[in-house]
């Protein structure tokens, strides 16, 4: 029994089942099909910020040996302004032509044979400058959304929305300490470590096969049957093995290309995108804009927060400034707040999910500001969070109320933990910062198909891609309903033809939802089983019972597996829009030292706390909770698209960009707090975002006390923290 | 299309004749014209690890190698690492410490690690991470890797976390 919850499969650390073909180089991910006479797709894309397309000359590259085909926006059935631009490019990077050849090296030199003639538009690629009257404007057609209604003047702010409760003077009036900040972030990139690729094969009767590496093969039947203006049913999605994604591989971006190039050539064709292409042709997360200000009274309570969020869309409306706004402050009551959230475009990538998209942002300001008032109040900054956090039947100050929450243990946890009761040490530069964060998780439509083999094994079939673990965190739960274990159950990732219609594997909801929908359908063998044995022992259904992966009446017990001999064949198939979600928070604790002379900041120890709910694989939630805190060491410390005067990234590639590696880092200790989530039989809670979102304020609160200033830019970098010591 | 060359090599221990033309990268005769696909390729400008194999005993970036380079030498890849006996130690151990997410840096991580174990028995855990830190991975945060690594090691010096 594992963890005396009373599960027998649930909380053990059963090896996956997709693990050997993946340490065994044998798993097939999106860009390691290959076919004969496959030809190779390449995009070109626009080297300028913004700019007209005056005119497009494709005759020289058509006619180089080895081109097939060639296509541009005229060519999509429903123009899709960012899978191939129309009369206008707004982002260096922008996907213009698409082309196919016989082999990748022929497509790239037909790439340099295409030519466009520009006229060049200056460029805005700073939130704050877009937001200026005088700025350069995008969208012509944009006019401000402001509070419901249409202000009638271009401008780059695509929405204003405002989230409002109490009395932000009266509370401030009240408060014994203010403090107002203003923080800014960079654009950053999901990371993921395969690149955007599709291959795509169309038979003459019209039926479209797309073979890809996805969060959603849903959403990319979707996508590609409405741009290519065909029925879903026509379009299946094959979803290979999944290199990363944190949210960048939940919508299209070549796939469609792939596919019209398939129809218009008759072969299968494969485009893949370098990486440059990656971090200048896809949508990262949106560089911000936080002012922030606050008020609390002696004894620590928040009285009230005024706080006004400008988030970059990038080349089209759509940050996740809505989502920022309403993770920003759920882990606090706060009796007086105004939020004011602003989408702003600017010419840059249109910008996407990743990981809790838009919470690290607005958390990253809410939780500074936060420290700094314990700082002025001399509090212990966990000891506030006692004070002000939210625990079950307190509101979200801008949403529902919670449900049951595990906040408040998380930062318990926290205190109690040894990394919190030991000095960070002396003598040199260094701190120690905390800072929680909450994500609301997400459920929705899932589907599972469970086969039961004669000799009581299970084959299930999923919808979900598997992007960290999953097949095995859906199995298990199977496994414990019908008493079997976990390697009795093998789960397959199946394509858009074989399965219900499943969500994205996004929004921390696949452990939750899929799993509670193999539940189901365990619960469905179950029925089904105990009306076979019913006619089989000649009694009364409700004379059959299952318990303990038995099933028995007065005169019979035999084990799942002898049942299934007896009743196969079965099938329990469900699918479900589902809900019950329980959001969740973590509160993460990190020390670091920093070089005064270089201005580096190195993190000595991380200590991360989440409410898992249940974790159903700990070694997978731990690893969740591991790699969020990582990716925000790299969004606190290193990472960022750099971009010079004309709009152009400088630094699209892998060693500029510097994400963290093995030797920029700690081990990351995870606490598992598990306050069961009563929405979800097993009591899961989403896992996979919330760890991203402490990391920017805990890293920048632990160096702001080493080194006695308020770091309010991200990310913290060599240069800013020289700057912030007046060094340079 | 510039002339293909004919190239002599031995892969996995067998020998191996392929023609490719001489700007192709010794990764993208792996993957598109022997089909041997697992190594990935991240950012073919030798930034990620992804595309990692063993050339005369010593890690390699595969995307940074002409195929033509091949010719004579002794390649390993991450298909020949595990027996018809069984797992490669390393393999057993990145399974179970869950070492992996996507998996997608896996192949690379292990050919290096490989070599670093073949180098180096008893590695301390700074130079496990200094030895990988070519190695990309994005989902794991490392944590769990370079525990299934020093696992790997006759002694064992770090303990399981949670
Ligand atoms: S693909 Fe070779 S190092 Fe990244
Ligand atoms: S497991 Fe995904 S990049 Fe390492």
């Amino acid at each position: 029994m594992a963890d005396g919850n009373g599960y027998k499969v649930v909380g053990t650390r059963p090896i996956r089942h997709d693990g050997v073909d993946k340490v065994t180089g044998r798993a097939k991910y999106g860009a390691d099909l290959n076919f004969p006479d496959m030809l190779f797709g390449k995009i070109l894309r626009s080297p300028h910020a913004h700019a007209k397309i005056v005119s497009i000359d494709v005759s020289r590259a058509l006619a180089h040996p080895g081109v097939k085909d060639i296509v541009t926006s005229k060519d999509l059935p429903i123009l899709s302004e960012n899978i191939l631009a129309e009369d206008k490019v707004f982002y260096k990077g922008h996907a213009i032509v698409g082309l196919a050849a016989v082999d990748v090296h022929t497509a790239e030199e037909a790439l340099s044979l295409i030519d466009i003639e520009y006229e060049v538009l200056p460029a805005v690629t700073d939130v704050a400058k877009a937001i200026r009257e005088d700025s350069v404007v995008l969208h012509q057609s944009l006019t401000t959304n402001t509070l419901g209604e249409k202000t009638g003047k271009p401008t780059n702010i695509s929405s204003h929305v405002r989230h409002q409760n109490g009395d932000v003077e009266a509370g401030f009036a009240e408060a014994d300490v203010v403090v107002e900040r203003t923080f800014t972030t960079q654009t950053v990139h999901q990371g993921y470590i395969e690149p955007i690729t599709a291959t795509a094969k169309y038979n003459p009767d019209g039926e479209l096969t797309v073979w890809t590496s996805t969060q959603g093969a849903f959403n990319v039947r979707q996508q590609v049957a409405g741009i290519l203006d065909c029925p879903a049913s026509k379009v299946r999605v094959v979803p290979l093995e999944i290199g990363g994604g944190f949210g960048g591989k939940t919508t299209v971006y070549v796939a469609p290309v792939a596919a019209l190039l398939a129809m218009r050539t008759g072969q299968i064709v494969k485009v893949t995108m370098t990486r440059d292409e990656v971090f200048e042709g896809t949508g990262p997360a949106p560089a911000t804009l936080i002012r922030l200000k606050m008020g609390a009274t002696k004894d620590g309570r928040i009285t009230a927060a005024d706080t006004d969020l400008f988030y970059e869309g990038g080349a089209y409306p759509g940050s996740a400034v809505g989502a920022g706004a309403n993770c920003m402050f759920a882990a606090y009551k706060i009796p007086n707040l105004m939020i004011d959230g602003f989408d702003v475009v600017v010419n840059k990538p249109s910008s996407h999910a990743y990981r809790a998209p838009g919470a690290p942002n607005s958390s990253f300001a809410a939780e500074c500001v936060i420290d700094e008032i314990c700082q002025k109040l001399d509090l212990d900054p966990l000891e506030f969070r006692m004070i002000n956090g939210a625990k079950e039947g307190d509101r979200n100050p801008i949403g529902p109320r919670h449900g049951k929450i595990g906040y408040l243990e998380t930062v318990e946890a926290a205190q109690t933990h040894d990394h919190y009761q030991v000095e960070v040490g002396n003598g040199k530069l260094r701190g120690r910062g905390v800072a929680s964060g909450y994500w609301g998780n997400g459920a929705g439509r899932s589907s599972v198909n469970l086969t039961v083999n004669q000799d009581g094994t299970i084959m299930l079939l999923e919808g979900s891609t598997d992007i960290g673990g999953t097949r095995a965190s859906i199995a298990m739960q199977a496994a414990e309903v019908l008493g079997i274990a976990a390697e009795d159950v093998r789960p397959a990732v199946v394509d858009t033809n074989s399965i219900g219609e499943t969500g994205v594997t996004g929004g921390s909801r696949t452990t939750h939802a899929t799993g509670l929908v193999a539940i189901r359908a365990a619960e469905s063998v179950i029925e089904q089983m105990k009306e076979k044995l019913a006619d089989h022992w000649e009694v009364n259904l409700n004379q059959v019972d299952f318990a303990d992966g038995t099933f028995l009446n007065s005169d019979n017990q035999i084990s799942f597996k002898e049942a299934a001999r007896i009743c196969s064949p079965v099938v329990g198939s469900v699918t479900e829009s589902t809900t019950g979600a329980g959001g969740a928070f973590g509160t993460h604790v990190v020390d670091v030292e920093v070089d005064e002379d270089t201005g580096k900041v190195e993190v000595l120890r991380y200590t991360a706390v989440q409410d898992v709910g249940t974790a159903i694989h700990p070694s997978y939630a731990e690893g969740q909770i591991q790699g969020g805190a990582v990716q925000g060491i790299g969004w606190a410390l290193s990472e960022e698209y750099v971009y010079d005067q004309k709009g152009q990234m400088v630094n699209a590639s892998f060693l500029d960009y510097r994400m963290p590696t093995s030797y920029d880092t700690p081990m990351v200790d995870t606490v598992m707090v598990e306050v069961p989530n009563p929405g979800h039989p097993f009591g899961v809670r989403g896992v996979g975002e919330v760890p991203l979102v402490p990391p920017l304020a805990a890293i920048a609160n632990a160096v702001s006390r080493a080194i006695g200033v308020r770091m309010t830019h991200l990310p913290m970098n060599p240069g800013s923290v020289l700057k912030a010591l007046n060094k340079i | 299309m510039s002339r293909k060359v004919h190239v002599q090599t031995q892969i996995n221990g067998e020998n191996v004749e392929f023609l490719c033309e001489p700007r192709q990268s010794m990764l993208e005769v792996l993957r598109n014209e022997l089909d041997l696909t697992g190594a990935k390729e991240g950012c073919n400008n030798g930034n990620c690890g992804a595309c990692t194999i063993i050339v005369e005993g010593r890690p390699v970036n595969s995307c940074c190698m002409l195929g033509v380079e091949a010719e004579g030498k002794e390649i390993q890849t991450i298909e020949g690492v595990a027996t018809p006996e069984g797992l490669h130690p390393l393999q057993q151990k990145f399974l179970e410490h869950a070492a992996l997410q996507c998996g997608i840096c896996t192949p690379g991580f292990i050919m290096n690690a490989k070599v670093l174990l073949e180098t180096n028995p008893n590695p301390t855990e700074e130079e496990v991470r200094f030895w990988l830190a070519g190695n990309l991975c994005r989902c794991t945060g490392y944590d769990k890797i370079i525990r299934a690594v020093l696992d790997t090691t006759e002694t064992t010096g770090v303990s399981t976390n949670g």
